[in-house]
């Protein structure tokens, strides 16, 4: 299933005030594609580098960590700790051959609705062209 | 041991979310998904009757799990959890999936596409619950005692609110006075007292009260703990003035040593030994040891009440919350800008607001008397680069100031050379009043700033006036007074509790409008222009609503906190200590349990990050209410 009709998955995991942006996203009627499934936590910190490799596993195509970025309340240097799961993670992918770019981290404010858009659709674009993951 | 009598609500919102979704075929897909016992749609979860519909399900099939699928959680998360406990299930058995926000308003022309993404999503709410653990919220002790840092209006506001709640606070002030800015300012809009009167006023009410503790000329040095429980470390400067005494006046009169008065921003000169202004509390003076050349004449006129030797005194207190109202600084213009340190007729606005309060009957500045005054706005605010905020207060401020300077010294022209003028809600009619008093106003842009140059006595103003197609302008004056904003100050001990700051450098609220005088910081409250630039309205007014939250919990004795904290795996748990390491807040440690070391933590100090459960080898952490299982449970969910 790729080309026209094929519709990446994305799992997305949205931070406290990246939640919020996402709501804001949907308040300001921005429109992005719908295979796209937002689990809610605190903060992107808490991810483990193995979750994320979890995902790609069970089958989603791209994973996208929407973290607070510097807005977050729980942390002051949630960038830094979050960068560095995401290198981790990045690493697990490798070593289980799975394309970076299929993992995106990015800061999500609480009304940054454009960067959002921009971002989901960037990746959703980027697995159109890398094609389904392989499960398992 | 799963949630296996779950109810699932699947909302219309009006058509907010059934005019996109087929909220029918949503239920159909997951009314016989395993261990739900009752699916419905609802035309409006959240009203009276659909809530009740939830109660009533709760207590037929006896529910222990609920899924309500309708706006963000945001909104009605909190509703839902209280109907749930109003019906006897642990609230936070409840899980509110958003189908709205995230569904039906973000994929309005894929009908398809967002009918089968809310019932995924659905799905993973129920995946979510059915591994849901009753949780309870966190109790913590809270003797109502407080500490309020910051003697300002703010600070003063808060102590005067809490201390007629019966709730003891130590106002403690860096200064050896109190009143802050506010008691610089000439005469604050909009009630046109004198800074001094509002402090004075504030300051006679303080006196009548028994649960405040002034502590003048005191740092706080440190602050361990965590809300209900934060101890703190005060070093009081010597005042070495000790008593009171009847002849101080003398003693300051004989005082040999004359320095300028920072209070007027030395505009006036002030003795070692000192009041900065008439009327300044508390009344014992101070001297300024810096500058004193402990030559003794004081100690000869007051004998006992002066005690030359004095040391400083080292305190301790205890209290549950802690209010900062550490105020602002004035932006402090750099050399040369507009002029600023090069020509000595170009002032700032703070010192010309002490200026008003010296002069009398004729308006004098460095021996000249001023007639023509330019008003330079937005100095040091709204840069590209560096301060990029409006501190908005300074539009009015300085028309104000106008206004003030020709009501008490007659024939006065006023330019005003402004950006925006942004005399915001009440303040119009300041901008009015001062067009018909004769203000004149010219525009000027970013790029194209006033430049100011001297001509004999006079100070030329040269403006390019957007409001005239940009015709030069040169503007012969006497005087240049620079409209500067506000700036954050810095203390350790804001880095001492790790409060947030904004970009800007101020300190941050938890949110604008949800938790506004709150901080990250479980019991750490924030008033006044500490927060943001605030005029000192909004100042006493974010002071009163930080009092009021403080008081919430400390009336009640103790305070709730949300239970989404983590917790330790003892099993898995081998005591090797990452996770210590990467706790910011000291809220996990290692600790001899039954004889091995394992990982603690401090349920009144962990925020809740689960940053150290990330880190965690064996996955021995979890964080209550998003465990690893759960968020695993709602992965595969969403791809079945």
């Amino acid at each position: 299933m790729t080309g026209e009709n094929f519709k990446p998955k994305i799992l997305i995991f949205a931070a406290e005030m990246a939640y919020r942006g996402i709501d804001a996203a949907g308040l300001m009627k921005a429109e992005y594609p719908a295979t796209t499934y937002v689990i809610r936590i605190p903060c992107a910190s808490m991810l483990r580098p193995d979750l994320i490799l979890y995902a790609f596993k069970k089958g989603f195509d791209g994973v996208f960590v929407a973290s607070s970025g510097e807005d977050c309340p729980f942390l002051t240097d949630c960038v830094e700790r979050t960068a560095e799961r995401i290198e981790k993670a990045y690493d697990l992918l490798q070593e289980n051959g799975i394309e970076r770019e299929r993992l995106k981290l990015a800061g999500i404010c609480s009304v940054c609705v454009e960067a959002f858009v921009k971002h989901v659709n960037s990746l959703y674009e980027t697995l159109k062209k890398l094609g389904p993951i392989k499960k398992g | 041991m799963v949630n296996d009598r779950i109810g699932v609500y699947v909302c219309h919102c009006g058509g907010n979310i059934s005019d996109v979704v087929d909220v029918y075929k949503v239920v159909d897909a997951v009314k016989d998904e395993p261990n739900v016992v009752i699916a419905r749609e609802m035309m409006f979860t959240c009203s009276d009757p659909g809530q009740k519909q939830i109660e009533d399900d709760i207590k037929e099939f006896n529910l222990n799990g609920v899924v309500v699928a309708s706006c963000s959680p945001h909104l009605h998360e909190t509703t839902f959890r209280r109907a749930a406990a109003r019906a006897g299930l642990n609230p936070y058995l409840l899980e509110h999936v958003n189908i709205r926000e995230h569904v039906s308003w973000a994929h309005k022309h894929d009908k398809e596409g967002a009918t089968e993404k809310a019932i995924k999503i659905v799905k993973s709410g129920i995946a979510k619950v059915r591994e849901a653990r009753a949780l309870e919220t966190i109790k913590v002790e809270m003797p109502p005692k407080v500490l309020i840092v910051g003697a300002g209006i703010a600070g003063i506001r808060a102590a005067l609110d809490l201390s007629k709640l019966g709730i003891h606070v130590y106002l403690v002030e860096k200064s050896p006075f109190v009143g802050g800015r506010v008691a610089q300012s000439y005469n604050a809009y909009p009630s046109g007292k004198f800074g001094m009167e509002l402090i004075e006023e504030l300051i006679n009410e303080v006196k009548q009260q028994k649960n405040i503790t002034l502590i003048t000329n005191a740092e706080v040095t440190s602050i361990k703990g965590v809300i209900g429980n934060f101890s703190v470390e005060i070093i009081k400067d010597p005042r070495y003035v000790v008593a009171d005494c009847p002849r101080f006046k003398e003693a300051i009169d004989k005082c040999p040593i004359e320095v300028p008065n920072e209070f007027d921003y030395g505009l006036t000169n002030r003795k070692a030994i000192y009041y900065p202004y008439p009327n300044a509390y508390p009344e014992l003076p101070v001297i300024d040891m810096e500058s004193c050349n402990r030559c003794g004449e004081c100690v000869k006129i007051c004998g006992d009440a002066i005690n030359l030797d004095q040391q400083p005194e080292k305190m301790r207190i205890d209290v549950s919350a802690i209010i900062f109202a550490t105020g602002f600084d004035p932006y402090q213009p750099n050399e040369g800008e507009f002029g600023f340190n090069v020509f000595e007729s170009v002032i700032t606005l703070p010192q010309f607001e002490r200026l008003l309060a010296l002069c009398d009957k004729k308006l004098v500045y460095k021996e000249r008397e001023i007639k023509d005054i330019a008003f330079i706005y937005c100095v040091g605010s709204r840069q590209r680069e560096g301060n990029e905020y409006c501190s908005r207060y300074c539009c009015v401020a300085t028309i104000n100031s106008a206004l003030a300077a020709i009501e008490k010294f007659g024939e006065i022209n006023t330019y005003h050379i402004y950006r925006d003028m942004r005399t915001y809600g009440k303040y119009e009619r300041y901008y009015e009043e001062a067009s018909k008093k004769g203000a004149r106003f010219f525009r000027y842009s970013l790029d194209e700033p006033p430049e100011i140059t001297q001509k004999g006595e006079k100070l030329i103003v040269k403006v390019k006036d957007k409001l005239t197609f940009n015709e030069e302008i040169e503007l012969p004056v006497d005087l240049v007074v620079l409209s500067v904003g506000m700036v954050p100050r810095k203390s350790e001990i804001f880095s001492m509790l790790k409060v947030p700051f904004s970009r800007d450098g101020f300190l941050q609220e938890v949110h604008p409008k949800l938790r506004p005088v709150e901080t990250a910081i479980g019991g750490v409250l924030i008033g006044g222009a500490c927060q943001a630039p605030k005029d000192s309205v909004e100042a006493t007014a974010s002071a009163s609503a930080a009092a009021a939250k403080a008081a919430t919990y400390l009336l009640k004795g103790y305070a709730e906190l949300e239970p989404f904290i983590v917790e330790v795996n003892l099993e898995k748990c081998t005591g090797c200590g990452d996770c210590v390491k990467e706790c910011p807040y000291d809220s996990i440690q290692l600790k001899n349990i039954n004889g091995e070391e394992k990982a603690f933590v401090i349920e009144a100090a962990c925020r809740g990050c689960a940053a150290c459960a990330a880190v965690c080898p064996e996955e021995a952490i979890n964080l209550r209410g998003y465990t690893y299982d759960q968020l695993r449970a709602q992965i595969d969910a969403m791809l079945m």
